[in-house]
């Protein structure tokens, strides 16, 4: 069993590599070895998960093997997979949402022509005019870098595997960042737009910030407990060790100041509050896919890391009461910006970062088992919706490219409305995506999973973080009423609305998979205490999930305060949203297009002002023009003029006088003079040298006779 | 043996004066040479007139003389050759004409 659970997540790594080395010019072998290979992981998570659902007290007996991998001084540091309830559920929705990402791919990027006008690599593509029945229009054309899409999300599924079934906070890190790295790649997918490229980068550092501090964490945790391995730090002597152990900091004990520095790499990743800039502009990536992949799947890992954390976040109260209101502000923060959105893509963002913001919150307030359930209805209805409006768009641009309107954005609402009848498989998946975020009573997973966290915070008496769920509660039905009445309901507002087309099946069917289970996977986890329904299907997620834990967390008792205001807030937000946006004609007509919130409380800004111009600024100011240009080019062009000026002095004083003129010419020059006067006496004359040698002998005679005798 | 070693040394110091005389004055090579001849003679006086009142129970100076001779033999050979060949190209054996090296 533990070696199928090794092998999860090498299927798409495999693929990865496959496509970009070999098949990166075939697109249906790209894609049919990506989908093959998230099919592989999928079978394989299925045999694992079916395995799993057959053991008895499973959270005791989970699945687990460990390798020595790094040796550290005496002993080795251990990496090795793990398989409990909590990551069997997610192994679930992970491998379900990966696959049915990869089908819709095919569906979204594989259709039309294969080659635009004008497509670029690194741009989106244009769309191809044909003529038909004698005349001209365009049709959509085949993304140009179609086989590196496939390889990006193969690497990326290869990342969310990996961080499912690490055993070890650094394997799971290792995941954590390539996930991260994917999400760079593929938000700047289309490279080509400048939009696109900044949106990478921000969403690349402002993640960042996280995972350093996260990184921080998990050097802290290995240094205080000398493991990485869950085993190891939740036995109970562990965690009573680091919850007693103080630190220097804020007079935090190292159990907090850990879960807190490993909370802050949650907020980067699932977007929470002051992290949540990122997940916004991440839409620029390509249209639904990317932007399923980073706010349904990878934003999970978070919050499933988070949740992870638990044994060890829940020791600190002060960083769980940290955590909850981080979770309950962003909730409620995020729903009010979503409300102001009119880009189909931009509402559903923000309302990942709300949905999220609940999750977080739940864990604050020690509702594991309901964060956990919220984290999985809301994998399966948010990757419904955004695999939805990937649809809607699509058939929009279709619209668009029909009418040849290229100032009509395809995203924008106020240019969509009855899509209903274009679209009927997308409207109606969308319509149960929609009702299972905003909750709608009993048939829906999000009702379920949020009615938990509500009753849970209830029951605890957390009466902050259940008011403000409560109307953050409101606002998502509020907002997603709009964005269904906008979308789909009344009358096209455009003639590309008119001509909007419903998508091929590759993409649809992903869309009935997840609707369905939008729909039945609340039912696994109906309270035993619920009026009617509580007795006649088992209340499995609780006892599952929760077994994770050391000791199962008590189910709340049953009051029909939550209970009431969980089905007001949904049923309210629906109605009202739908009272007030069934008329609305144009943005100007709607009410709520405050500045404030059209304008994220001017988030962007504010860290623009805080951080990104300050940054620059010292850039430019201080390292380049200060340190750069005059520090470091200031001690590089004094050595150069030092040894420019030694070199001159070289030349002049040493190389020229002496070794030139001195020695080179010198020598010359009087061999020369004394050659020039010695041929003087080279007379040709035999006699003339006779006397000369002559004289000289008897000079020398002379001299020896007179000095040496 | 009443004449004295000093007047064979001066009748060899005459003639190698005499021979040193041709040699610079005259400009004829084949007068040089027999000037040259005269000089080497005049060393040859020496060295008998040296033998027979200094050493004459060793044969030293008799074989000095011979091998001068010899030699004197060999180099006008030698000379008388070259002096030959010059003139077949140049028509002359003064030596002032026969300049060729000279800068």
């Amino acid at each position: 069993m533990t070696t199928l659970i090794w092998l999860l997540p090498l299927p798409p790594l495999l693929a990865f590599f496959a496509i970009t080395l070999f098949t990166n010019k075939n697109r249906a072998l790209s894609h049919g070895i990506a989908v093959g290979a998230a099919g592989l992981s999928w079978l394989g998570s299925m045999i694992v998960f079916i395995r799993a659902l057959g053991i008895e007290e499973f959270g005791k007996h989970f699945f687990e093997s460990a390798l020595n991998w790094l040796p550290v001084g005496e002993a080795w540091f251990q990496v090795g997979v793990r398989i409990d309830p909590l990551s069997a559920v997610t192994l679930f929705f992970v491998a379900w949402t990966v696959l049915m990402i990869f089908i819709y791919s095919i569906g979204y990027h594989n259709y039309g022509q294969p080659k635009g006008d004008d497509d670029h690599a690194g741009l989106p593509p244009h769309g191809k005019t044909v003529t038909e029945h004698g005349h001209k229009h365009t049709v959509p054309s085949i993304e140009p870098m179609y086989s590196r899409f496939f390889a990006f999300i193969g690497l990326f599924a290869f990342g969310m595997f990996t961080l499912v079934v690490s055993n070890n906070l650094l394997t799971m890190f290792v995941g954590w960042e390539i996930m991260g790295l994917c999400s760079y790649l593929l938000i700047g997918f289309w490279y080509g737009k400048p939009s696109a490229r900044n949106a990478a980068v921000k969403a690349f550092m402002t993640t960042r910030v996280g995972d350093v501090f996260m990184l921080l964490g998990i050097a802290y945790l290995y240094s205080a407990t000398g493991s990485l391995s869950f085993t190891d730090i939740f036995r109970p002597e562990v965690l009573e060790a680091l919850a007693a152990a103080s630190t220097p900091i804020l007079g935090l004990s190292a159990a907090g100041l850990i879960g807190l520095l490993l909370f802050i790499g949650t907020v980067g990743k699932s977007a929470q509050w002051p992290l949540h800039i990122w997940l916004p502009d991440a839409m620029e990536g390509p249209t639904p896919v990317s932007a399923m992949i980073h706010a349904a799947t990878m934003v999970s890992a978070g919050v499933y890391a988070a949740i992870r954390m638990f044994p060890l976040l829940s020791l600190d109260s002060g960083t769980m009461t940290i955590v909850a209101f981080i979770g309950a502000f962003t909730a409620i923060f995020a729903a009010s910006i979503a409300v102001a959105q009119n880009d189909i893509k931009r509402v559903l963002a923000y309302s990942t970062i709300s949905q999220l913001g609940f999750m977080i919150a739940a864990l604050g307030i020690h509702a594991y088992v309901a964060a956990a359930f919220h984290l999985i209805t809301h994998s399966f209805f948010k990757a419904l919706l955004f695999l939805g409006s990937g649809s809607v768009i699509h058939g929009m641009e279709h619209g668009v490219m029909h009418t040849g309107e290229h100032s009509v954005d395809p995203q924008d609402m106020f240019n969509m409305g009855g899509l209903r009848k274009k679209m009927p498989i997308t409207f109606w998946t969308f319509l149960i995506g929609g009702f299972a975020l905003s909750g709608f009573p009993v048939l829906t997973a999000g009702f379920w999973s949020k009615d938990e966290i509500l009753a849970d915070a209830f029951a605890h008496g957390h009466w902050g973080v259940f008011l403000t769920l409560a109307v953050a509660a409101f606002f998502t039905a509020f907002y997603t009423m709009r964005q269904i009445t906008l979308t789909f309901l009344g009358q096209p507002r455009t003639k590309a609305a008119e001509h909007a087309q419903e998508t091929t099946w590759t993409m649809t069917l992903p869309l009935i998979i997840l609707a369905v289970f939008a729909v039945s996977f609340g039912w696994v986890g109906i309270p035993e205490h619920f009026p009617l329904l509580g007795n006649i299907l088992p209340n499995w997620f609780h006892e599952f999930v929760g077994g994770t834990l050391v000791e199962i967390p008590e189910v709340p008792a049953f009051s029909w305060i939550p209970l009431a205001t969980s089905l007001f807030v949904a049923l309210g937000g629906l109605l009202l949203g739908w009272l007030v946006y069934r008329k609305v004609k144009t943005p100007a007509q709607d009410r709520l297009q405050i500045p404030v919130l059209k304008n994220k409380w001017y988030f962007d800004e504010a860290y623009d002002l805080l951080f990104v111009k300050p940054s620059i600024w010292i850039a430019e100011k201080f390292t380049s023009l200060y340190m750069d240009r005059t520090i470091i080019d200031g001690i590089l062009h004094s050595a150069a003029r030092f040894s420019l000026s030694l070199g001159h002095f070289f030349r002049d004083r040493i190389d020229k006088p002496v070794i030139n003129e001195l020695l080179g010419d010198g020598t010359g020059n009087a061999v020369k003079t004394s050659g020039s006067g010695l041929r003087k006496i080279q007379t040709g004359r035999i006699q003339y040298y006779m006397v000369v040698s002559m004289v000289v002998l008897i000079v020398f005679a002379v001299l020896y006779f007179f000095l040496f005798s | 043996m009443s004449v004295p070693l000093s007047w064979y040394l001066f009748l060899a110091a005459a003639l190698f004066c005499i021979g040193l005389y041709g040699v610079l004055a005259r400009k004829n090579a084949i007068a040089m040479l027999l000037a040259v001849e005269l000089m080497l003679n005049a060393v040859n006086i020496n060295l008998v007139a040296f033998w027979r009142y200094l050493r004459p129970v060793q044969m030293s100076g008799q074989v000095f003389a011979v091998i001068v001779i010899a030699v004197a033999a060999a180099e006008v050979a030698v000379g008388l050759a070259l002096i030959i060949s010059v003139f077949r190209r140049r028509k002359t054996v003064m030596a002032d004409e026969i300049d060729l090296m000279k800068w």
